[in-house]
């Protein structure tokens, strides 16, 4: 056995060294990661929570990318340096539950009747059935992230009132590209000249909310919210909704009974074909932005993960890979750095493709069947 | 089955206090962006647009006015121009016409007078005639005289005379 207290120290000032050859980003990622795995090696070379040896990537990732009852920051998990979160829990028989997750001392201890089981979740003691509506850390960065896209918008919408009539300035200027490009670009393009004043709050709020969402799961130890599935079947599920409220004359007879197509065709086929498509469009809303944003972080963290599988070999390996590693890790930051903006385009141009083709006039159609 | 397992994996079980939440804030946001920020910046947006426009459209049409302010002035010039032109003509015509007509009226006039002088002359000259006529009668008859009471103071050529006269009688 060698020594993981030395070898922690050299990966560490290895580590500093090479923050100055490389960018921020990857910086920031390595300098988060790095303390948290070494911590936890050196547990267990002491002993004192010896569990498995060596190091289980899978779990450390999925660990990462799934939703917690704490703000991890580093440290084992039996003894981390974390920000404890509000639960909200409600059950029939405890009534309404507000506490700090600190209360449960990381799984150690059980509060209230409920405790956090080996993976994380809550459960009661006794069994019984409850309502987990806990500020979790995806709901604490949607918060945040609610909290700034607010700030930034109407701050904003605030320098244009008051400079009225004269050229942006400033952040100002920054943003009224991107809001001209969701208005002109996806909303007009896709609705529509007649319909896309209505709805263009709600794509201009969908872009900047998953944009702003996306870049702050960026930051080493922020998750990134819109690879959570709930969180994406929600957005997608707001948008299912409206499609189904908004739908004319025109587009629904052309799921139900599609002019110009043989009766046994359209009960056999194309009817059952069109519903499914109503709601798959979204559902797969859903799922591409979900895994566009998980994949990406699981990627980001394999990348780092790969020097400490490969330190398991040796010291050699592990040093030898790690530049290797950043430089991927750095290159997959970037990338998603674009993966950011690009989902929140698709995202947004998708939902006004959606809504242009509920509100689509017959007159093209109707030639076109006869 | 399948639909089963996935459930079970962590990264594809939703929660639904997560979805509330988000659902929640999402809302939130948007109502609150909806009316505080998206609100104002289009309309301010709209409005800086369509100043803009106005502006391009009344550059447009100023060009346009003095395009035609210009083919306007070229217009007048070309007016004047004529009519400068007409006038001078005119002025010219007009010369000629009195140059003309006072050549005519001089030349009318000279003939006038010349006819006159003529005339005058002829008449001066048929009276000097007849005077002269009168005087050449007059002396023609004292001459006759002279000479007859010359010729009739000898007998003998009184005789030769009667004599002369009676023989041209005879010969006729």
């Amino acid at each position: 056995m060698y020594s993981f207290a030395r070898d922690s120290r050299n990966l560490k000032e290895f580590m500093i060294k090479r923050l100055r050859i490389f960018t921020l980003l990857s910086f920031i990622s390595g300098f988060i990661l790095v303390p948290e795995i070494s911590f936890s090696q050196e547990k267990d070379s002491t002993g004192a929570v010896k569990k498995e040896e060596g190091f289980d990537a899978g779990k450390f990732i999925i660990d990462h990318v799934t939703d917690k009852y704490e703000w991890h920051i580093m440290g084992s998990h039996e003894d981390p340096v974390s920000i404890p979160l509000p639960l909200i829990l409600y059950s029939k028989k405890n009534g309404l539950d507000i506490f700090l997750s600190s209360n449960f001392h990381h799984g150690k201890e059980a509060y209230n009747g409920y405790a956090l089981n080996h993976e994380g979740h809550i459960e009661r003691e006794d069994g019984a059935s409850f309502y987990d509506f806990s500020i979790t850390k995806a709901v604490t960065t949607l918060l945040l992230v609610s909290i700034i896209v607010l700030l930034l918008f109407i701050s904003v919408a605030k320098s244009y009132t008051r400079r009225a009539g004269q050229a942006p300035k400033g952040f100002q200027s920054l943003i009224e590209p991107f809001i001209l490009f969701v208005r002109d670009d996806i909303a007009k393009q896709s609705i529509g000249e007649k319909h896309y004043k209505k709805f263009l709050p709600l794509l201009l709020t969908q872009f900047f909310f998953i944009w702003v969402a996306n870049t702050i799961g960026l930051i080493p130890s922020f998750p990134g919210v819109m690879g959570n599935i709930s969180v994406t079947f929600t957005l997608a599920a707001i948008v299912l909704i409206i499609t189904l409220l908004i739908g004319n004359k025109h587009y629904w007879q052309h799921i139900f009974w599609m002019p110009g197509v043989p009766a046994w065709v359209k009960i056999s086929l194309l009817t059952p074909i069109e519903i499914i498509g109503v709601f798959q469009r979204p559902f797969v809303l859903m799922i591409r932005i979900f895994a566009n944003i998980a994949a990406g972080h699981i990627v980001i963290l394999s990348f780092i993960c790969l020097i400490f599988v490969f330190s398991a070999k040796g010291d050699a390996a592990g040093w030898g890979f790690s530049p290797v590693s950043m430089i991927f890790a750095l290159f997959m930051n970037a990338m998603e750095l674009l993966v950011a903006f690009l989902q929140a385009f698709v995202f947004t141009l998708l939902t006004a493709l959606y809504i242009g083709s509920c509100l689509e006039e017959p007159h093209h159609a109707e030639e076109h069947h006869k | 089955m399948t639909l089963g397992i996935l459930l079970l994996n962590p990264l594809l079980s939703p929660s639904y206090g997560l979805i509330v939440w988000t659902l929640l804030a999402f809302l939130i946001v948007l109502f609150l962006l909806k009316k505080f920020a998206w609100k104002p910046i289009l309309k301010s947006l709209a409005e800086r647009e369509e100043s803009i426009q106005n502006a391009i459209d009344e550059a447009k049409k100023t060009r346009d006015e003095m395009a035609s302010l210009k083919s306007d002035n070229e217009k007048i010039l070309i007016q004047a121009k004529t009519e400068r032109d007409n006038i001078l003509k005119e002025a010219r015509e007009i010369k000629e016409k009195m140059i003309a007509e006072a050549k005519d009226r001089a030349s009318k006039e000279a003939e006038k007078l010349v006819a006159s002088a003529r005339e005058n002359i002829h008449n001066e000259k048929m009276k000097a005639i007849t005077e002269l006529k009168n005087q050449v009668a007059v002396l023609s008859i004292e001459i006759a005289e002279k000479i007859l009471k010359q010729e009739l103071t000898d007998k003998d050529k009184q005789r030769a005379i009667v004599k002369n006269l009676l023989d041209e009688i005879k010969m006729n």
